[in-house]
């Protein structure tokens, strides 16, 4: 057993855990965070996605000691005081869910994507950038246009200005 | 996945002191090769010693004079693609490491995690020995030709750390890979790489004992550096990889097709699927 503590969602949070406890379980099954999810556990389909240290990973794939000290962000701390982020008007704007189990892994994925990219993103950045994340409903089409209409609401002014 | 102790050691020294006391221990660095060979049960360590807190692990540095580029072990795969200096100086390497996985495993997986597990499907073995480097570890220097033995086999003692992993820079890199859609694994990688001293070319996700120098294309492109200089060679499947991606035949034929973009496209990564 080894003591995990970290700061999620601007929280911090202190287990006593086993050591080979993933940090996506440690989210779910201790702190009841049940919105990452676990799709394929093999690193493929990106579900789930959270931020560490502001950068994405996947949790499946990443010990909760590994990030011990360091903060983490999930789907349930996007949206600010009920005032959804960006990508989540965007998604159920775009209708960009299906079954909706890939949803969380995908909006992490692409709030990292769209904040490091600078400017509003294209279809081949989304594409390529969304790799990692997969939908068994196959909805790309509205999801890659949902990240790409979010890219421009968290970029305003930039793409003009790139144009200018 | 079975029980573990974590370790977090400081240093090289004490790394190498708690894996000589757990003879069941294995080093982790970014974890995406181990952590899911330990959910199929086919890596059953006792501990996992992590590297990545030990200082001086990571990072990108030019020697003088672009000589060379020096790599730490723990350097992840995302600040090797996006670093200006590898950028400059072996703009293939750059791309070869944003070509690895997707975004997410880019952003835990390490250059040393890689190097040290030797996947037959891995794209640092291929630039590695491309570019013919020298792995540094905390007790010698090895260079590449020498440092990839097998499948998922290298020089490594047990228990020898990498430190660091040194590239000559050449006088032009170029990569092109075949990858699996599903997987993203290179079914067929070719890093061909232009020194002073001739042509190295180096396949990975082909041979059955993993990385590999083509050398009758080595000197086709030391004569004449064209794709037409390859055309009328082949390479002998007999030692290529059969699995759910490809036939050997078929991996012999990708390679000739590989080696001809790569040549084409010096400078870069070209990617197909």
């Amino acid at each position: 057993m080894t003591i995990v503590s970290m700061r999620v969602n601007g929280v911090e949070v202190s287990r006593e855990v086993p050591d080979n406890i993933l940090l996506a379980y440690f989210l779910r099954e201790e702190l009841g965070m049940t919105g990452t999810h676990v799709g394929c556990d093999t690193s493929q389909c990106g579900c789930c996605v959270v931020h560490v240290d502001g950068v994405s990973l996947k949790s499946c794939t990443t010990l909760a000691a590994q990030v011990n000290g360091c903060s983490v962000s999930t789907i349930e701390g996007l949206a600010n005081e009920g005032v959804l982020h960006p990508i989540q008007k965007a998604f159920a704007a775009m209708h960009a869910l299906q079954c909706g189990f890939c949803t969380p892994g995908m909006m992490m994925s692409a709030v990292d994507l769209i904040t490091g990219h600078g400017r509003p993103l294209t279809e081949e950045d989304v594409r390529e950038g969304m790799e990692g994340n997969l939908c068994r409903c196959t909805g790309y089409h509205n999801i890659v246009k949902a990240i790409i209409t979010a890219s421009h609401e968290m970029h305003a002014g930039a793409g003009d200005a790139q144009a200018a | 996945m079975n029980p573990i102790t974590y370790l977090r050691p400081g240093s090289v020294d004490e790394a190498t002191r708690l894996r000589a006391d757990f003879e069941e221990a294995k080093y982790l660095s970014g974890g995406h090769t181990l952590l899911p060979s330990m959910k199929q049960g086919l890596a059953r360590p006792s501990h996992l010693i992590d590297l990545t807190a030990i200082p001086g692990l990571r990072g990108i540095a030019v020697e003088a004079g672009d000589a060379a580029l020096t790599i730490g072990a723990a350097t992840r795969h995302v600040e090797v693609a996006s670093s200006a200096d590898v950028l400059r100086v072996v703009p293939a390497l750059a791309g070869l490491a944003g070509s690895i996985g997707d975004r997410q495993v880019r952003n835990r997986g390490t250059i040393g995690g890689s190097v040290a597990n030797n996947d037959p499907s891995a794209d640092y073995p291929a630039g590695l020995l491309g570019l013919g480097a020298t792995v540094v570890t905390n007790q010698r220097e090895i260079p590449a030709d020498e440092y990839f033995v097998g499948l998922f086999d290298t020089a490594l003692e047990p228990g020898e750390v990498i430190v660091r992993v040194r590239l000559p820079v050449p006088l032009a890199a170029g990569y092109a890979k075949f990858r699996s859609a599903a997987s993203r694994y290179s079914v067929v990688g070719v890093f061909v790489v232009r020194t002073p001293q001739g042509v190295r070319v180096a396949v990975t996700g082909a041979g059955e004992g993993g990385v590999f120098r083509a050398t009758a294309l080595e000197a086709a492109l030391s004569a004449n550096f064209s794709a037409e200089a390859l055309a009328g060679l082949s390479i002998d499947s007999g030692a290529l990889l059969r699995d759910m991606n490809a036939t050997p035949e078929y991996r012999a034929n990708l390679i000739m097709v590989m080696a001809r973009h790569a040549v084409n496209n010096m400078g870069r990564v070209s990617m197909y699927k």
